[in-house]
């Protein structure tokens, strides 16, 4: 007999009905996610493959997709978007050269240290994405030479190289900085996260306005360096620069947050003990600290470069993709041609965009992330 | 023959149903007779951000609304965005947009697809509109595609330059008749202060950023070197062959003339559009400026500027020199070159966009079109627009007869030779027998807001030689066409220029 409160459960064999949920209980659970993954994620981007194959035409009524097959990847790479897309190729500098004999030797030095330990499809994988790497190097040292110019693709990838490069350098820093005992620091904290709370549209209307040399806040400072009647959109570099400086100003608050509270998990012990035998600060930083927030660095250096990649409201309201369309990223080629019904067109570019993320991503997963995991 | 109880039941339900029916719903008006009741009626009208020709719906719909109950929902959008937000919406068949205000020019695509109602016996049968107070050009160019009628003209458009006038009369110049003399006065007025203020200023200011509405701007400049026999020659492609007309010494010159005007003028003026521009001239810092009517109506609110009775209106300025379409080179105009020439100068006033103006989406529910039309009819309507085209925030220009008389415009704070200037040049651009029409054919909006505008601003940016201009915009253009079909875009192209004015 049982006791109070207790009840008895009733031992009975299943019918078919329970059999079978008890069987299909977890795709039942699954179910639900797995289809507003498929209808929010999968179906969407099965489509605009599609899409990246057909042109639109208004037909009376509505309008229909003809099928074009390559033509809308054809236009961007060989066709009369090439210029638009891959850019103006030129003869290397001698710097260029230079750059591309370093990235050569490396990719290649790598490759041959690789084939020691790796072998059949990792050592194929690994020389595909040496390939790759060197043509994009090459592209790279073309477009940027004295007569060539770089199209929307480099200048993304300009985007992505030097904005994740300076975000976490400063990020880290301020992340050093905010993880001392000093006074104010839960203050400086907060300031620093404001520039990630404001929309990135509204950053660049700010910028926009802090760069005109002709009014605003900053005129009294272009004023005094002389610089009044300088424009920034005017200058190809100058228009990057200032989009790059909107950029890292906007995200480095994401990195600083990330690598702060990093910083502030790390056992204190080894670096006590480190102190206590003598070491600096730049090797207890070398030595302990960096390599114990090298996987966060990893994962947040990771996803900051994925997002980076899809870059568009700066380009867009700081220079409209100008002067001309140096400063116009891939997300933004996308949308111009979009604008113009030409949804082909830019399911390819989009399309090209998503087949680039996943290279460097899967690349550095496979060849960063999962060493640094390791390392530490 | 007798009826069962059930049966005459039935009989009187329906009976009363009717009468209850009439009640409710109102019949149509009688021409002439006090506006219909569109009581529980929305009608969301969709346009271009403005506060420009937004701001004229916001301020009638509540108006609108007293006299018959419709409410007007204005729904505005990005002008870069304005073309794909509709289509899509029509095409989707999505139809939250039951009345669009938007360019003429996209009727090739919006009237071939079957999205506009057509209002063909509508504008007829309201007296109110007054169809035939609107000028011939807009009523055939805004309003006309194919012979039936898809939209209600609300403004209309044509591009001038603006001068100050006290600087010219100063200094003893004439207004420019050419470009050459455009860029000389724009040259003699940069860098000296022309407002007072101590602040160097600006010879020139015309809208050049991408993306905006800037390459209406160079099709101005170019368009006196590429037209001279007359209005159905086009400006455009060649009409016997659909060839681009943009790789030859008449475009060379006039980008040429189009990049001369950036170093006269501000140093942010790749990256300024209209907005930008008329600010900095309605405030006295720029001598020339090349814009639609908007301007002139600017110049005049005492909130905002500092040249009302300083500003002068005049014609584009034209070329001596014009195309020879057989050769690619330039000739002197001469009587046979330029018949239409004054002073052996051709111009050719360009009616850039065409005017904005208001269609009906053929999806809406009949009660709405109704309530669209009568709205659009109602802003339209001469007591509205004769107001609406002298007030500068409105963004609408003159394109009714009505909207033509002086003692308007000087009412509306024009000074009577800033009034006479204006609408002057206005008249002499809509009476040019070499006007240029704005491209009418499917996807010109791919055509200029897409090719034209990218090979411009990179041009101006110095990414592209002139030459390499040229030849980017006739492949990207002769691409299109191809895709289209040249055959099918061909007969748009001729069906475009064969508009009477």
């Amino acid at each position: 007999m049982l006791g109070a409160g207790r009840v008895r459960v009733r031992d009975a064999a299943p019918g078919w009905l329970g059999a079978w949920l008890e069987r299909a209980s977890p795709w039942i659970f699954l179910a639900p996610g797995a289809a507003i993954v498929l209808l929010f994620s999968l179906f969407p981007l099965v489509l605009s493959l599609y899409f990246s194959l057909v042109r639109l035409e208004f037909a009376p009524g509505g309008f229909r997709l003809a099928f074009v097959g390559l033509d809308n990847y054809a236009k961007l790479i060989v066709g009369v978007d090439r210029e638009e897309f891959v850019g103006v190729l030129a003869g290397p500098s001698p710097a260029g050269w230079a750059a591309w004999g370093l990235a050569a030797a490396g990719l290649g030095w790598w490759l041959a240290r690789s084939a020691r330990t790796v072998s059949g499809r990792g050592l194929l994988a690994r020389a595909a994405l040496a390939a790759v790497s060197a043509a994009g190097v090459w592209l790279a040292v073309r477009t940027l030479a004295p007569h060539g110019r770089p199209g929307s693709l480099v200048v993304t990838l300009i985007y992505v190289a030097v904005g994740v490069g300076a975000e976490y350098v400063l990020g880290l820093g301020l992340a050093l900085l905010c993880a001392q005992r000093i006074p104010g620091r839960r203050f400086f904290r907060v300031v620093f996260l404001l520039p990630m709370m404001i929309t990135p549209v509204g950053v660049a209307y700010l910028f926009r306005m802090l760069t005109d040399t002709s009014k605003g806040p900053f005129y009294p400072l272009w004023k005094a360096l002389g610089l009044v009647n300088f424009s920034w959109v005017n200058d190809p570099w100058g228009a990057r620069a200032a989009v790059l400086v909107g950029d890292i100003w906007q995200w480095t608050p994401f990195m600083f947050i990330v690598l702060l509270a990093a910083l502030e998990s790390q056992s204190t012990e080894p670096v006590e003990a480190a102190v206590a035998d003598g070491a600096s600060a730049w090797q207890v930083f070398r030595h302990i600290t960096f390599p114990a927030i090298l996987p966060v660095s990893s994962t947040l250096v990771l996803i900051r470069m994925i997002e980076a990649f899809k870059i568009v409201d700066l380009p867009n309201v700081l220079t409209s993709g100008g002067p001309g369309t140096a400063t116009e990223s891939l997300t933004l080629h996308a949308y111009v041609i979009w604008r113009a019904l030409d949804i082909g067109g830019s399911a390819a570019i989009a399309y090209l965009l998503l087949l680039i993320v996943t290279v460097a991503a899967v690349s550095y997963v496979h060849l960063v992330h999962r060493r640094a995991v390791g390392a530490a | 023959m007798r009826w069962s109880r059930v049966t005459a039941v039935r009989v009187l339900a329906v009976l009363a149903s009717l009468v209850l029916a009439a009640a409710v719903v109102p019949p149509s008006p009688a021409p002439g007779a006090a506006p219909r009741s569109f009581a529980g009626v929305t009608v969301n009208i969709v346009t271009f951000t403005g506060p420009q020709i937004a701001e004229p719906l916001q301020r009638h719909g509540p108006e609108f609304q007293k006299m018959t109950g419709a409410r007007i929902n204005v729904i505005t959008v990005p002008f870069s965005d304005l073309y794909q937000k509709i289509l899509t919406d029509f095409a989707t068949r999505t139809n939250s947009y039951d009345a669009i205000v938007f360019d003429p020019q996209w009727m090739g695509d919006y009237v071939s697809a079957g999205y506009l109602e057509d209002l063909t016996g509508r504008v007829r049968a309201d007296p109110t509109l007054q169809w035939d107070d609107i000028l011939p050009y807009f009523r055939n160019f805004s309003a006309t595609y194919n012979g039936r009628v898809y939209t209600i003209p609300l403004d209309g458009d044509v591009q001038m330059v603006y001068y100050r006038s006290d600087l010219l009369a100063r200094d003893g110049l004439k207004p420019p008749a050419t470009w050459a003399d455009y860029l000389a006065i724009a040259q003699r007025y940069n860098g000296r202060d022309l407002n007072g203020d101590g602040k160097p200023d600006y010879g020139s200011c015309v809208a050049m950023k991408r993306s905006a509405q800037s390459y209406w701007m160079f099709l101005s400049v170019v368009a006196p070197y590429l037209q001279s026999k007359g209005t159905s020659q086009g400006a455009f492609f060649d009409p016997r062959t659909m060839r681009p007309l943009m790789d030859n010494q008449a475009v060379a010159a006039a980008l040429d003339v189009y990049h001369a005007m950036l170093k006269d003028g501000p140093p942010e003026q790749l990256n300024m559009d209209v907005g930008d521009t008329r600010g900095l001239f309605t405030s006295g810092r720029c001598a020339l400026s090349v814009d639609w009517g908007d301007i002139g109506t600017l110049a005049t609110d005492p909130k905002t500027s500092k040249v009302n009775g300083k500003v002068g209106s005049v014609i584009t300025p034209g070329s001596r020199m014009v195309l020879d379409r057989d050769t690619g080179k330039l000739v002197p105009c001469t009587t046979q070159t330029c018949p239409y020439a004054i002073g052996g100068v051709n111009h050719a006033p360009f009616a850039a966009f065409g005017g904005w103006s208001c269609a009906i989406n053929k999806a809406a529910r009949p009660q709405v079109k109704d309530a669209a039309f009568a709205f659009c009819a109602y802003v339209s309507a001469p007591p509205r627009s004769r107001v609406d085209v002298t007030l500068g925030i409105t963004g609408f220009n003159p394109y009714r007869r009505s909207h033509f008389g002086l003692d308007l415009w000087v009412k509306s704070g024009m000074t009577r030779p800033m009034a006479e200037s204006y609408i002057g040049a206005i008249r002499q651009s809509l009476q040019s027998p070499n006007m240029v029409l704005d491209l009418r054919i499917p996807q010109n909006a791919y055509y200029e807001g897409v090719v034209l505008d990218t090979a411009l601003a990179e041009f101006l940016a110095g990414q592209l030689t002139a030459a390499q201009t040229m030849k980017q915009i006739e492949d990207g253009w002769n691409k299109k066409t191809d895709e289209l079909g040249r055959a099918k875009m061909l007969g748009a192209y001729r069906a475009s220029l064969s508009i009477t004015r």
